[in-house]
């Protein structure tokens, strides 16, 4: 596969909605308009923690201009029970109680009560008139706090579960599960070296730029309408019709262009506050968050917890390794500390391995995946680690991974067997960078390098293809375009077709449209959303065979395809004269796939990067940083280098910057642009890439998925970089300059 | 509700009448009012530039303008970039450099960046960065959005003419 | 007989081996032989005919998009997984959780 030359993937063709995209034309969530349109306000609990002891919406429903305000009480009157709805299984209880809370506040900033109104400003103004007596309760915002005994309890009816079994233990622990492969003990007392080290990681928020939306209009026929931003419309019509007790049918989700997800607008939070107006008013009601909203009342990434511990022999060889990680739910279960463990030692071939993962709640908001989600953490406290072995082992980092890379075959703790995977391709590329071996001078620089892994993801993808008679082909697909996969979906229908990438005209529609297809995440939409378009050009091409061999009064198995054109003995047609001779050959061509792959491909990336600390202030600047990353094919190159950027500047943000500050209240302290620093151009320099292409035996043309991997590294990286610059070990992040300062002066 | 207030701008060109509360944001007059959409918000504080326009030649970030500031004054926004069918060189060059992922920040860094161009053909990478700095991009690191802004400004300096153009 | 890998909070059931040899054509009997050779180790598995909640099942490496239909070879490695809640459904195939596109 890797020798077969391509006509349309790994080419650069423009995208296919950026004139869209360019000129304002392209229609986002917030920018519906609609005749009658009311605008919703979602009242927040000022408390991390409470009992809700009233609720009183006479004043609001009195202001002029408002239409509706509902509550909790307003959701139809069915009973708890367990639902899956793309989330794992979880009780309707808690996904109900995310969205309005009922009986119980859990984190500052957690929906109470909402408002339609004829403006936004009235919609806010009446939210801020409801009147709700609260019974303050005290807090817990970590997870050592949360797991203390004694601490507070968020659910009063939590059990820690342990594999399948719920125990009799209440507490805030929700889960608690371990993998273990091979004789720890033995593993560690073979070893000449062993170093222990824990670390703190912050809540970080996805920092989309788009907040979230919703508009809703439960229309007249009975049947409820909605236009979202999202990263998977059939998640969030089936999430609303299972609160909202409807069959499925009776939703219809439309995604409209998204600015912005990473995980992050999986969760649906306001889709069914504003279907409950909608139903209350008979006219549509559109929310739009505030950014401040965005922060305080929607999933972050978890902060956590770690502890690891590694063993070498002398030469390098890891003969053990062991894993403690506490992650923060937020206020429901369901922190990432499942894909942490699968992750923590990914990159490794280490035969005695114990890693313990918590799933802990505290009184923050109930976290959302983010970019290869749990895995950042897990690789910022083993790549330090690592690192910290090298020196003490005299040993070139790169060497040290290199030694103990996994391969196709190696076991991980969580039991499964790699296939082909490429970490050893990716390391000899780090290896191999002009930028591993350029000299760096200068005092308080350092170079620092990282690796890390994530999995990615397969899952159902639906796609048709039609064959208009001027030869192109109207593509449509169920996932939401966040980065360029109209494109990349595209093309590898072209590519089986035989046309240039412009000749297919993609569009994503709504849930009634398609069939059913997950979420635009996992990097899941290249792989699965492609396959799907690959199956249905497949369909589209026997089909056409048998117009070819109808016009040419042959057997269809007689005809191949081949450069474009249908031939058989003395017979030739391009696909676009064809195309124009479907109607007196029998009529449309319609070429359709649903696909489930198998054969996810998991994805390695490293980083490099050389940094400078400024002793004084502690800010770290970034002086150089290289991206490498094994795509296993990349459809379109540009938008891979994208992902790699993207994802890399997101994981420098995570390492120097950002954090949620939480008062000992659990209020945000900083839930603006201004004081949650996100990088901006000016603190970064241009960011390299190379793409290795190492392809997934289990993709047609050995796709892997590329949005996630390019963040795990970028964090352990940059404070192994810290250490050579000042020489200080920075096991909390961010790295920030006041975390950075406590180092050194620790130091001196 | 508060009393209305009529307002003349010459939005993008063409002198446009409208009405609107005095709270009402200038970033919220182009949209609700106007169904300019194109400019987009993040914020609502100044803090990340989609909502950007260009007031009277000068930069701002239009949901820290109030609709009636804009009283007489000449803004352009991102639908006020190309000329009928053809593209500004920065529109292409974005759609050549791929320097946009969801595209929500876009308009705001086009505007942005015009301006800059406007008053300063040939930037340096560093003055890019610096005058790029209020526009928050989450998806791409920046890196093929500079690159757009270096081939935009190459472009115009090569072609005859293109500093008129803008 | 197919190998499966028994996840270390549930090796009390086996008397502590992590790798133990069953017969089955799919995951649902090869459940059975488990729990005929290991008592109780069934309703650690299943609640009522399904996997329980956040427990998923990779066979030959990959999580199954099946679950207890999956087809089970002689020569197959079978895991029992926590699944992992957060983002994607595990129960529709995957372990992943999820983001970027
Ligand atoms: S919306 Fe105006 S700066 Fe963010
Ligand atoms: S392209 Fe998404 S924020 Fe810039």
């Amino acid at each position: 596969m890797s020798t077969q030359s391509y006509q349309v993937i790994g080419t650069r063709p423009i995208r296919h909605d950026g004139v869209d995209k360019v000129t304002g034309r392209a229609l986002y969530g917030a920018d519906i308009q609609m005749a009658g349109l009311l605008h919703g306000a979602i009242l927040r609990s000022p408390h991390a923690h409470a009992r809700i002891r009233s609720i009183n919406t006479s004043k609001a429903e009195a202001l002029a201009g408002v239409k509706a305000v509902v509550t909790a009480a307003d959701f139809p009157p069915t009973g708890d029970r367990i639902v899956d709805l793309g989330e794992g299984e979880t009780p309707l209880s808690y996904i109900r109680g995310n969205i309005l809370a009922s009986g119980k506040v859990l984190y500052r900033g957690h929906a109470v009560a909402a408002v339609a109104a004829t403006s936004p400003h009235i919609a806010a103004e009446a939210a801020s008139l409801i009147e709700v007596e609260y019974e303050p309760l005290p807090c817990v915002l970590t997870a050592p706090e949360a797991m203390r005994p004694g601490a507070p309890l968020l659910h009063e009816d939590l059990k820690t579960k342990e594999f399948g079994q719920q125990t009799d233990r209440v507490s805030n622990i929700a889960e608690h599960f371990r993998h273990s492969l091979g004789d720890l003990e033995k593993g560690f007392a073979e070893a000449d070296i062993v170093l222990e080290r824990e670390f703190h990681t912050a809540t970080v928020h996805q920092g989309y730029i788009e907040p979230h939306n919703a508009t809703a209009l439960w229309n007249n026929d009975g049947r409820l309408l909605i236009w979202c931003s999202t990263q998977g419309a059939f998640v969030v019509r089936d999430t609303t019709a299972c609160i909202l007790d409807l069959p499925v049918s009776q939703v219809k989700v439309t995604p409209m262009e998204i600015g912005g997800g990473f995980g992050g607008k999986i969760p649906v939070y306001l889709e069914p506050v504003a279907a409950l107006l909608s139903k209350k008013t008979g006219r549509p009601v559109k929310i739009v968050m505030s950014r401040k909203e965005v922060f305080e009342g929607t999933g972050p990434t978890p902060g956590s917890f770690i502890r690891i511990k590694i063993g070498a022999k002398r030469d390098g060889r890891f003969t053990a390794a062991q894993a403690d990680l506490a992650y923060e739910a937020g206020a429901y279960p369901g922190a990432m500390v499942g894909a942490g463990a699968m992750t923590v030692f990914a990159a490794y071939d280490i035969p005695n391995v114990t890693i313990d993962g918590y799933d802990v709640v505290v009184n923050k908001p109930s976290t959302a995946a983010y970019r290869a989600p749990g895995a950042t953490n897990a690789a910022f406290a083993t790549e330090t680690v690592v690192d910290e072995i090298a020196e003490h082992l005299g040993l070139d980092p790169l060497d040290l991974r290199l030694k103990n890379a996994a391969k196709e075959g190696t076991r991980r703790a969580d039991g499964l067997k790699y296939r082909r995977i490429g970490c050893v391709e990716v390391l000899e590329a780090m290896k191999a960078h002009p930028h591993y071996r350029a000299p760096l001078e200068g005092a308080n620089r350092g170079r620092g390098v990282a690796i890390g892994y994530w999995f990615n993801a397969g899952l159902p993808s639906s796609c048709t293809i039609s064959v208009n008679a001027d030869g192109s082909v109207t593509l449509v697909e169920g996932s939401t375009d966040i980065g360029g996969t109209r494109t990349s979906v595209a093309m590898q229908a072209a590519e089986v077709l035989g046309i240039p990438a412009g000749s297919v005209h993609p569009v994503v529609v709504d849930t009634d449209s398609v069939g059913f297809t997950a979420v635009t995440g996992g990097s899941r939409t290249t792989f699965a959303t492609g396959w799907a378009a690959y199956e249905a050009a497949q369909d589209v091409l026997r089909q056409m065979k048998e117009r070819a061999a109808k016009l040419w009064g042959l057997e269809p198995s007689a005809v191949r395809f081949e450069g474009g054109h249908f031939r058989a003995s003395g017979h030739e047609i391009s696909f676009a004269e064809l195309a124009a001779r479907l109607a007196e050959t029998g009529g449309p061509v319609v070429g359709r796939a649903t696909v489930n792959p198998r054969g996810v491909g998991g994805s390695f990336a490293g980083c490099i990067v050389d940094v400078e600390v400024d002793p004084e202030t502690g800010k770290t600047s970034i002086l150089r940083f290289t991206s490498i990353q094994d795509a296993g094919r990349a459809i379109h190159p540009s938008y891979v280098e994208g992902q790699m950027q993207g994802g890399s500047v997101q994981g420098i943000g995570w390492a120097l910057n950002e954090e949620y500050f939480m008062g000992p209240d659990g209020e945000m302290r900083n839930s603006s642009l201004l004081d949650y620093r996100m990088p901006t151009a000016l603190d970064l320099p241009m960011i390299d890439t190379q793409i290795v292409e190492v392809p997934n035996p289990g993709h047609p043309f050995g796709v892997r998925g590329v949005g996630e991997a390019n963040i795990v590294p970028p964090p352990a990286a940059i404070a192994n970089a810290i250490y050579r610059a000042v020489g200080v070990r920075m096991r909390r992040l961010p790295m920030s300059p006041p975390n950075l300062m406590q180092e050194l002066w620790k130091k001196s | 509700m508060q009393k209305k207030m009529h307002v003349t701008a010459t939005i993008n060109g063409e002198v446009q009448e409208f009405l609107c509360e005095p709270r009402q944001s200038l970033l919220e007059c182009l949209r609700d009012i106007l169904h300019l959409t194109g400019t987009k918000e993040g914020c609502n504080d100044g803090n990340c530039g989609s909502c950007t326009v260009l007031m009277d030649g000068r930069l701002v970030t239009s949901c820290l303008v109030l609709g009636p500031e804009a009283s007489g004054a000449e803004i352009v926004t991102v639908e006020g970039l190309a000329r009928g069918r053809e593209l500004h060189p920065l529109q292409k060059a974005f759609l050549e450099q791929a320097a946009l992922q969801c595209g929500v920040c876009t308009p705001g860094f086009l505007v942005a960046a015009k301006a800059l161009l406007d008053r300063e053909p040939q930037p340096s990478e560093q003055r890019i960065r610096w005058w790029l700095a209020n526009n928050l991009c989450r998806c791409t690191g920046y890196d093929k959005i500079v690159r757009a802004v270096q081939q935009a400004a190459a472009e115009l300096a090569a072609t005859q003419g293109g500093m008129n153009r803008l | 007989m197919a190998r499966v890998f028994i996840p270390s909070l549930l090796r009390s059931f086996t008397g502590g081996s992590a790798e133990v040899e069953a017969n089955g054509a799919t995951v649902r009997e090869l459940i059975e032989d488990l729990e005929a050779r290991y008592p109780g180790i069934r309703q650690r598995l299943l609640e009522g005919s399904h996997l329980r909640p956040n427990i998923s099942v990779a066979v030959d490496g990959e999580v199954s998009p099946l679950g207890l239909l999956e087809t089970v070879s002689p020569t197959s490695e079978v895991h029992f997984l926590a699944a992992i809640k957060g983002g994607m459904a595990p129960s529709m195939g995957s372990l992943s959780p999820s983001s970027a596109p």
